[in-house]
């Protein structure tokens, strides 16, 4: 191999340069390239759950915000057969809970419809499960909707890694994973959940809302209705 | 709140010191806080927060993880039913009905009187000797209408379940065909002798020498494993043995632990020795709970003779101790990475690798993690060399594999062969008469249809962690299928979106097909779903959800195919039974009361 791609890898075809440690992911929006993804969040940790991100690696499949690229590696992500199967994954998470855009206060703002937009995700496809989510409204400042809760433990690390308060843990297994709060009654108020905390503005989704200010930015001029998702890199949400 | 707290500590603090307020140990101490009261107590979660310095949302989140522990109280009596396709072909859904019905209590909810709960649960590991049931996580097996209700009249008297006759407590080993392993005459210590004198550069060699590969499916070279970690770097090595053994069908890690426990601890201990770890870890499936007290009693018998402990057979700076932790209830925990979570006291979630497990598993450091079963080898191949071993089984398989049998036959139980022998003399020895089909390795395995019972069994043919779970001519394939994927749906982790919804989704379709609402475009849809899963999915559980499904269709399609009524796609949604609760308010259930199916009315 010789020595002038040893931190090179090719994705799309384009050449891209990463240094040690970073992800394939990590260095694609470092040179302005999209991957679709969902609980990937270029300030934290990766996790690797939501699997939007997968791309092929020298061929096999992987999830691009967990794995390392080695020199030369050719990495695939713009393909129909990887879209489709994005496509087949944000369905799944959109009939896992309950998701009715017209009339969530996040509309506009939200990763997950955003992709679905940038994916051109036309139905969700998969039968509804309709689960029984009930939502917390307890805190006086943040209303928690669980329907929208994609599991992808970003509030979860903010809190942990970042607050250093563990306000949110995942709890259950399988499809009965769901997401709690540190405090005996369940409830948010009964923890020491502020405002302040990086956990209340990092939910990509619909779950985690400030109360009160609901469409102070009409539908239709939010962040991702200007800007639709992996148009530009990464927008900064409006308002959060 | 201040006294209820404090008559937690009672039982609580005892525990906390046995485990050196340790919170990598927080599974333990659930397990064993749960031992209690039947279940976690809300003010305990308190007091194990303050104690071990926990949040106490972690706490949940790892309680709500395990199907063993409760954090709502779930009766005195806790009965779980063990649901694998064989415990159905032996009746033990007539037999839970039956239990239900005796004791008034709706399966899956506490009874009013909160005394007792029946629910199901996935295999326990009996397959040989089912129906069977946990009780208090006490394995009790040969579930008959008579012993069900002598346990309903126990149940009833509230005898305590330490006081319940023996017999129903009896586990058999079954032992059926005995080869190198199952019939050697092993002497605790003997390989370690050898080791004495010969070292460990040797014993790895040997190892190696013996190409022998891992008994827990996946097959990896056990030598390159152990030498892969011996030289990562770390401060501490670990060895840890996988005696999850919840791959449904699968119960020869039973036997072992149970009659052959010295083997496995020796060939944990050689382990030790060439990767140059202090500490072991016996990881057992919570289903084995019965087994603790024997495992503990023999662990300590091999301190006594020094052969565990310090100064391991007086050897100055051998020192090698093994601890048992016990699952409590989780598939996925079988999984290398997520069984190592587990120990770390937290939600069993496989970790994103590399790194593996040799270069960082247990809290960060070098681990081998093997099968009971291939630890035992390792003792033989010890005592006896590498090349020995290698000259029995095939070129690419060498050594010997123990079968679980169970399913329609004479005899099941384990059955010792040297690779390569044929899917027919199994068949032939344990009895099988018109046999249908085999599964073999277990709902994540492969289905072999008549046609291919000359196939052997080998990593090079059909590899197997074990389970060889034969049905005969008047099984439903379909329905071996379904269970499976209840199977799959129940234990899916829960961490990756594929197969968290995509399990879930599939047993739908399945259950769809079972209601006669099913059309070829579900096995179009079936298709989508298993590439989706294979390439998306983050460990071997989502890998292998689908295989059951696309084997029995692909090899049993009849038994799908009768049950679709339709040529076209049928929505899962039936609006004559969504009147059923229309008709029972109003006693109604004459024609009128019933709207016409489509295909009925052509
Ligand atoms: C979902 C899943 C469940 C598993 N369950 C077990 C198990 O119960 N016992 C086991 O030994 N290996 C199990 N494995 C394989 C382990 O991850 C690992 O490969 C094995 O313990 C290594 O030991 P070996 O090399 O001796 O086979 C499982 C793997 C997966 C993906
Ligand atoms: S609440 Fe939001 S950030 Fe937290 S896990 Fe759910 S979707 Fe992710
Ligand atoms: S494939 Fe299934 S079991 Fe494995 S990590 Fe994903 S959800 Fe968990
Ligand atoms: S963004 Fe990579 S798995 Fe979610």
């Amino acid at each position: 191999m010789s020595p002038d791609n040893k931190s090179t890898f090719t994705l799309d075809g384009k050449t891209v340069s990463y240094t040690e440690g970073q992800t394939i992911i990590q260095a694609a929006m470092a040179a302005g390239e999209y991957i679709p993804h969902l609980c990937f969040n270029p300030e934290f940790k990766p996790h690797g759950s939501c699997k939007l991100c997968t791309v092929k690696a020298n061929g096999r499949q992987t999830a691009s915000c967990t794995q390392q690229p080695q020199p030369g590696m050719v990495v695939e992500s713009d393909t129909k057969e990887l879209n489709d199967e994005r496509r087949a994954l944000l369905q799944m998470l959109f009939v896992e809970g309950n998701h009715f855009c017209p009339s969530c206060e996040k509309s506009g703002n939200c990763q997950l419809q955003a992709t679905a937009y940038q994916l051109n995700m036309m139905s969700p496809h998969f039968d509804q499960f309709f689960p029984d989510r009930p939502v917390d409204a307890s805190h006086s400042e943040y209303l928690l909707d669980f329907n929208r809760c994609i599991l992808c433990s970003l509030c979860v690390r903010a809190s942990r890694d970042v607050d250093g308060k563990n306000v949110f843990a995942l709890s259950g297994r399988g499809i009965k994973s769901h997401l709690i709060v540190n405090a005996k009654s369940g409830n948010l108020a009964d923890t020491d959940f502020t405002g302040e905390d990086k956990a209340a503005h990092v939910c990509p989704v619909g779950v985690i809302l400030k109360k009160r200010v609901g469409f102070v930015i009409p539908i239709g001029k939010r962040t991702f209705d200007e800007h639709p998702i992996g148009a530009t890199p990464h927008p900064t949400v409006k308002g959060a | 709140m201040i006294t209820q707290v404090n008559t937690h500590s009672e039982y609580l603090d005892p525990i906390l010191l046995h485990r050196r307020h340790n919170a990598n140990d927080l599974l333990q101490v659930l397990r064993e806080a749960q031992e209690h009261y039947g279940y976690i107590h809300s003010d305990a979660i308190d007091y194990l927060s303050e104690k071990l310095n926990l949040p106490r949302s972690k706490i949940e989140g790892v309680a709500g993880f395990y199907s063993f522990l409760y954090l709502q109280p779930r009766g005195e009596y806790r009965v779980l039913f063990s649901d694998n396709i064989t415990d159905r072909m032996l009746g033990n859904m007539d037999l839970m009905a039956s239990m239900c019905a005796q004791l008034w209590v709706e399966s899956g909810k506490l009874s009013e009187d909160g005394l007792l709960s029946i629910n199901t649960t996935s295999c326990t590991g009996m397959c040989d000797q089912g129906p069977a049931m946990l009780v208090n996580n006490i394995a009790i097996n040969r579930l008959s209408n008579e012993r069900v209700s002598a346990i309903c009249e126990l149940i009833r008297e509230r005898v305590p379940v330490s006081a319940w006759p023996a017999e129903f407590f009896a586990i058999e080993d079954n032992v059926r065909r005995k080869d190198i392993l199952l019939g050697s005459s092993f002497k605790s210590g003997s390989a370690l002798a050898v080791l004495q004198q010969r070292g460990a550069d040797e014993i790895l060699n040997e190892v190696k020498v013996s190409k022998l590969r891992g008994r827990g499916g996946a097959g990896f070279s056990t030598g390159s494993k152990w030498d892969f970690c011996r030289v990562a770097p770390g401060e501490q090595h670990y060895v840890v043995c996988n005696a999850d053994e919840g791959e449904p069908g699968t119960f020869k890690d039973r036997v072992l632990l149970n009659s052959y426990a010295d083997m496995v601890f020796e060939g944990m201990t050689l382990c030790a020795r060439v990767i140059g770890a202090k500490k072991g870890f016996l990881y057992l499936r919570g289903e084995y709970r019965y087994l603790l007290d024997h495992l503990q009693a023999v662990l300590q018998r091999r301190r006594q003779q020094a052969l565990l402990g310090k100064n391991i057979l007086g050897i100055a700076d051998f020192d090698f101790d093994i601890e048992i932790h016990l699952g409590a209830g989780a598939y996925i925990c079988g999984e290398e990475s997520a069984l190592i979570e587990s120990l770390e006291g937290k939600r069993g979630t496989p970790r994103n690798r590399p790194p593996f497990p040799v270069t960082s598993g247990y809290l960060n450091q070098p681990t081998v993690v093997n099968n009971v079963e291939t630890f035992a080898a390792t003792s033989l191949i010890g005592l006896n060399g590498g090349s020995w071993y290698a000259g029995i089984g095939t070129e690419t398989s060498s050594g010997s594999k123990i079968l679980s049998v169970s399913g329609d036959c004479d005899r099941p139980g384990l059955y010792e062969y040297p690779f390569g022998v044929t899917v027919a003399q199994v068949l032939a020895d344990c009895g099988a008469r018109d046999t249908q089909a085999v599964q073999v390795s277990g709902p994540s395995g492969v289905c072999i249809a008549a046609n291919e019972f000359t196939r052997r069994i080998a990593f090079e043919d059909i590899p197997t962690a074990g389970a060889f779970m034969v049905f005969d001519q008047n099984r439903d394939m379909f329905e071996v299928a379904r269970n499976f994927v209840h199977f799959f749906a129940h234990e899916s982790c829960g961490f990756c979106t594929p197969c968290r919804v995509g399990t879930s989704l599939l047993s739908n379709m399945m259950d769809k097909l079972a209601q006669g609402f099913g059309s070829p475009y579900d096995f179009a849809e079936i298709e989508k779903l298993n590439v989706l899963l294979q390439s998306t999915s983050h460990c071997g559980l989502g890998h292998s959800a689908c295989n059951s499904v696309l084997d029995t269709i692909a090899k049993f399609r009849p038994a799908y195919e009768k049950r679709l009524a339709h040529k076209d796609f049928v929505p899962a949604f039936d609006l004559d039974s969504a009147l059923s609760q229309a008709r029972q308010m109003t006693g109604r259930d004459d024609k009128g009361a019933h709207l016409e199916r489509e295909d009925e009315s052509r």
